[in-house]
């Protein structure tokens, strides 16, 4: 039914660049250092969470400060699996990610009873109780959190350098996947409902529901996957507690400020967010507090200037589109 | 034309809604003690040149000369402050205020006049034994009533209606459109969009008809002949008017 | 006898969380419009006036002046010079905005006032409780801090309903866009609203600052606990806010009293049910 129409000047340039930046990722276990590798999955799990938060909040209007819930609950759902269940680490991931989306089902109808900003404070509400509750549970150490066995950590492999290889791929799956099913999605019939959403929230009765419908079903989809993300930035971390499982700076600040800055609502916003934000804290290592301040100013100062952040001002200086997500119809 | 001591000149009058053009072009000149009537279909741009006119739509650059003074671009408070009011479409009374503070709140802009509660409720009595009601728990017409009493407490030179006669009964129509002549009788001119024609020819020292965003008639009402507003309220194919105008609200 | 003690320190600490809303409820009310820095302006209150009285030597009474004028400034210029120019149909930027304003705030205290946690002592005040029969007590200072929220409660009531700015703020909730039309300066009304907004916010802050320890990052979960209280108040309702303040504040007190640990989860739990059960609030006066 549709094509995407490549446009011969463009597409090839940004094709190639998409295609040289996978390649590269891809080979990175063969040529990064132990610390570079670090990053790099740090980085590429912030792009994951980025992006599902843009896909929240740019393309359904659903502001959440609470994403953290799912961060904390995935991982905690992971460590839980990993240590009672016998499972293999690498289905004890996804599992945790299905059943924080089904978690995710009742929480979000409580959620949305809530519109507009209090929907906001709302989801950190119920991430406030997560928290809390996982501080109630002793087997998981409580307040003061627990680590992952060492024999679970070696069932994933042996030798330290291909436990980070392994863990790499799952960052490299997240964070290139991420992009690749928000791309898919807005590309797919659902783009087309978002498009809806965007041009006319309060419309008739009929086409309200199916918005609140697919609002609450992309609600429940980026929990599940927030969660997935979750599940592993903790088990590279190896060690969960409550205030790091559940942080609104580490989860929700951090990343908002990324997507914002970056540009909300599209697809490269998030990758230069989570790029700027990264190369910005190489330089401020040691700026503490300022860091943070620097960032809030910056977030500040893009819904001032202009709300679409830096990939707007990209683009409008002539940088060509990576994803189109323009669907054509045939006539 | 009066190029420069006119009390209202509109010139080359243009407006949009998003990419839609509203407005193309309209010229309108009223003095001071007219009473104006626009009349013209659904969507002619009557209700946009009184959102222009007030400053609710964004009317930078446009030559909107009142009482001498430039006011195009200036905000809406500002502009009401000058002494221009408006009885907006659908009355738009305040839900959680009562009919009193309804009225009150018409006067924050302090300008001095003829016009306090006592005046308003000489003028429509019926809002005296209600004075203390939710403003919205009056009938349609006695929330007019309200809604005319907020603009003149603000003692407006220029008093500007949108559709007063919407959705009341005649009688109620007629009750109302007697308070015109003791309004304008304290010294305010007055701008009135109306659908019901017969009303507004009534009252009108001036009419000038709108049709797509453009004047097609303009004059005093007792040089307009019938056939001639016909023509400029339905445009030129409109022997057989198939809009969605019912052809018994004119005349 | 000792459920009925945990019941009044309750009822008296929602006194508190009621000050902590009207802010909050206030900003709303009138400009639709959540700050999401609620609580980091409450905790700000509260290092001026431990600045003021506890680093300077003020008297507390010009400590209480010059941190409610202060704040007042703050949010009236706030207002007019930031906070307006982002607010509009797209609810984004505001929550950006205010989020943003929260993260440097919080920051910008650790910077200043460093981590540690601090408390304004009010002597002897402290300490002192008024005995009732039937082994009862009641600590004078929350007696206090309740009476004074009911004072200020009571002042805006008076404000809202009895001047002609109240009226104006309540046309204003109904229906801003017709406010110019009867000549008020929306951007002046708006600011004017964040500034008594912003004085009621410096009360709740000296009132936290004499009552507990807080730190700079003590604002969010007040934050949490105004917002708890508006929704279980009701939208828009004055004194649907003290009710809200009063159900969480007795949520809390009688969850600590089954485990320590379980006070401020009680709460949250509390606001969860009635969100589910009477998602409208208590009191509601106003739709979302």
């Amino acid at each position: 039914m549709t094509t995407a129409p490549l446009t011969r000047r463009k597409a090839p340039v940004s094709l190639i660049a998409i295609f040289v930046t996978i390649v590269f990722l891809a080979a990175a276990p063969f040529w990064a250092s132990r610390g570079t590798l670090n990053m790099l999955m740090e980085a590429l799990a912030f792009l994951a969470l980025a992006q599902m938060w843009n896909l929240l909040a740019g393309y359904t209007g659903l502001i959440s400060v609470g994403q953290q819930a799912w961060v904390g609950l995935g991982g905690y759902l992971f460590f839980a699996l990993a240590m009672f269940s016998g499972l293999p680490l690498l289905i004890a991931l996804p599992v945790a990610a299905l059943l924080s989306g089904l978690i995710a089902f009742p929480i979000g109808w409580i959620a949305f009873r809530l519109q507009g900003a209090y929907f906001a404070i709302g989801t950190w509400v119920i991430a406030e109780v997560f928290r809390l509750i996982a501080a109630q549970f002793s087997a998981l150490g409580g307040g003061s959190g627990i680590s992952l066995p060492i024999d679970v950590v070696k069932s994933l492999a042996t030798s330290r350098g291909a436990r980070d290889m392994v863990m790499y791929y799952i960052a490299f799956g997240l964070g290139i996947g991420s992009v690749v099913i928000v791309w898919l999605m807005l590309r797919s019939k659902w783009g087309l409902a978002f498009t809806a959403i965007r041009d006319s929230e309060p419309a008739s009765e009929s086409i309200g529901i199916r918005i609140r419908r697919v609002k609450f079903m992309v609600y429940v989809a980026t929990a599940a996957s927030t969660a997935l993300t979750g599940g592993f930035i903790f088990l590279q971390k190896l060690r969960i507690t409550p205030d790091a499982a559940f942080s609104v700076n580490e989860w929700s600040a951090f990343i908002i400020f990324i997507v914002v800055i970056g540009g909300i609502g599209s697809i490269e916003g998030p990758i230069l967010g989570v790029i700027l934000f990264f190369t910005l804290r190489s330089f401020a290592a040691d700026w503490g507090s300022w860091y943070l301040i620097t960032l809030g100013a910056l977030a500040i100062g893009v819904m001032l200037v202009d709300r679409q952040g830096m990939w707007s001002i990209l683009k409008s200086r002539g940088v060509p589109v990576l994803f189109k997500t323009t669907r054509w119809f045939e006539p | 034309m009066t190029p420069h001591n006119a009390f209202l000149e509109i010139r080359n009058l243009t407006a949009f809604y998003g990419d839609f053009q509203a407005l193309f072009g309209i010229d309108l000149t009223m003095d001071e003690g007219d009473t104006m009537a626009v009349i013209g279909a659904n969507g002619a741009g009557k209700s946009t040149i009184l959102r222009t006119l007030t400053g609710l739509l964004p009317s930078k650059g446009q030559d909107i000369r009142f009482a001498g003074a430039a006011i195009a671009g200036q905000p809406a408070h500002l502009i009401h402050k000058a002494g221009i009011a408006m009885v907006p479409e659908g009355r738009r009374l305040f839900p959680s205020l009562t009919v009193e503070e309804n009225l009150s709140i018409g006067a924050s802009g302090k300008r001095k006049g003829p016009w306090s509660l006592a005046a308003i409720y000489e003028l429509f009595p019926d809002l005296h034994d209600r004075r203390h009601h939710g403003g919205t728990a009056l009938s349609g017409g006695q929330q007019q009533m309200v809604a005319i009493g907020r603009a003149l407490m603000s003692n407006p030179r220029l008093l500007l209606c949108d559709e007063i006669s919407l959705g009341l009964s005649p009688k109620v129509i007629k009750d109302i459109y007697t308070a015109v002549p003791l309004i304008r009788a304290r010294g305010t001119s007055m701008l009135v969009i109306e659908q019901d024609i017969a009303q507004a020819m009534a009252v009108a020292t001036r009419v000038i008809c709108l049709q797509e965003g453009r004047v097609s008639l303009s004059g005093r009402p007792e040089d307009l002949s019938r056939a001639e507003i016909t023509r400029a309220y339905f445009g030129l194919e409109a022997d057989e008017p198939d809009t969605n105008e019912p052809a018994q609200e004119m005349l | 006898m000792e459920w009925v003690n945990v019941l009044i320190q309750g009822v008296l600490l929602g006194g508190l969380y009621a000050l902590f809303a009207a802010g909050l409820s206030l900003m709303f009310g009138v400009m639709r419009f959540v700050n999401i820095a609620h609580g980091d302006f409450i905790v700000l209150a509260a290092y001026l006036m431990l600045s003021f009285v506890t680093f300077m030597g003020w008297h507390p009474a010009l400590g209480i002046m010059a941190v409610v004028l202060v704040m007042g400034t703050i949010g009236y210029l706030g207002q007019r010079i930031l906070l307006n120019r982002v607010l509009g149909k797209d609810i984004l930027p505001p929550i950006l905005v205010t989020f943003g304003l929260s993260i440097i705030l919080q920051n910008g205290m650790m910077e200043v006032f460093s981590a540690d946690s601090r408390r304004v002592s009010s002597g002897a005040l402290d300490v002192a409780s008024i005995s009732l029969p039937g082994d009862l007590a009641i600590g004078a200072m929350p007696l206090l801090m309740f009476v004074v929220a009911l004072g200020v409660l009571a002042g805006l009531h008076v404000l809202f309903f009895h001047t002609a700015l109240g009226r104006l703020l309540r046309a204003t909730s109904d229906d801003a866009e017709m406010v110019p039309l009867m000549g008020g300066n929306k951007a002046h009304i708006f600011a004017l609203a964040t500034m008594i907004a912003s004085g009621v916010v410096a009360v709740a802050g000296i009132m936290l600052a004499m009552k507990t320890n807080f730190d700079p990052s003590a604002g969010p979960s007040r934050l949490l606990f105004a917002f708890e209280a508006v929704i279980i108040g009701g939208l828009g309702s004055l004194w649907g806010t003290l009710a809200g303040g009063v159900v969480l504040g007795v949520a809390q007190v009688v969850g600590a009293q089954i485990d320590a640990g379980f006070q401020i989860l009680a709460g949250h739990l509390v606001f969860l049910l009635i969100l589910v059960v009477r998602p409208q609030g208590l009191f509601a006066r106003m739709k979302g």
